[in-house]
């Protein structure tokens, strides 16, 4: 514990904005914001991530850091991937509702 | 300490409530910047400068200047509160409070191992040896997933031409 923090408060801060994430996922049907929501969740990742790195210490120093950067540049690969498909399907479809977007379904 | 983390948790928690709960897509995007940027803050208390300036650079930087660019690209600016109403809000609800409840369950009750926390130190150096060392082959893996999804995305979003 540092100062009065101790783990848990960062493990509640992870869960809340993994919770608020994982609602936004699961009502918009706007896929920018379905994106967004799954930002949020992986923000949440990190910050367990961080703070079990800093609460475990031992030989592992660095461990949690160095996932927490691979995650963010697996979540700036996904943004990049995810908003050019969003980009390509409003230009075919004019809209960017997930509901729209079925034609693949046969 | 308790004081500034109590300010930034509450910033990440409000900003994070807009972009979940907002009818406005843009509203959403933009209150991800706090949210980041809280997130970013919560990194430097916990000592990991380096991590924080990376959530600054790639996150803000990055990605919410994409998302920003993506909602304006997308609906225009008068068109932006079309279809952003919610599909069975209550389902939503409840499958989040259940999970939430197990996560916490869960937090709560294990006996998490908490060492003595180390003193706030430059962590550039340990993090490159990281990189190089133990990690040298998923950093490697990562290179060559940042390229094929630099390639992918210029390859799904360029106009098709047809001769």
């Amino acid at each position: 514990m540092v100062n009065g923090l101790t783990l848990n408060n960062f493990l509640i801060l992870g869960l809340a904005v993994f919770l608020l994430g994982a609602y936004c996922v699961l009502t918009r049907r706007n896929a920018i914001g379905i994106l967004m929501g799954i930002e949020l969740m992986l923000n949440a990742a990190n910050i367990n991530y961080i703070a079990f790195s800093f609460f475990g210490g031992g030989g592992a120093k660095y461990d949690g850091q160095v996932f927490a950067i691979f995650v963010i540049m697996l979540a700036a690969a996904e943004a990049v991937v995810g908003l050019a498909i969003i980009l390509a399907i409003y230009q075919n479809l004019r809209t960017i509702d997930v509901d729209a977007a079925e034609t693949l379904s046969g | 300490m308790r004081m500034v983390f109590a300010l930034f948790a509450a910033l990440i928690v409000s900003s994070a409530g807009v972009t979940a709960f907002s009818r406005n897509i843009v509203h959403s995007a933009f209150a991800l910047l706090g949210a980041f940027a809280g997130v970013a803050g919560i990194y430097v208390l916990l000592a990991a400068d380096f991590v924080a300036m990376v959530q600054i650079f790639v996150y803000i930087g990055g990605i919410l200047v994409l998302t920003i660019f993506a909602v304006m690209l997308t609906q225009g600016l008068t068109g932006v509160n079309v279809s952003n109403r919610a599909v069975g809000r209550i389902p939503a609800l409840a499958t989040t409070l259940i999970v939430g409840a197990v996560m916490l369950y869960a937090i709560l009750k294990t006996p998490w191992y908490e060492v003595k926390a180390h003193s706030p130190a430059p962590t550039t150096y340990g993090i490159g040896n990281a990189f190089l060392g133990a990690y040298v082959l998923p950093f490697e893996l990562a290179s060559i997933v940042l390229l094929a999804a630099l390639i992918g995305a210029i390859v799904i979003s360029r106009q098709e031409s047809r001769e």
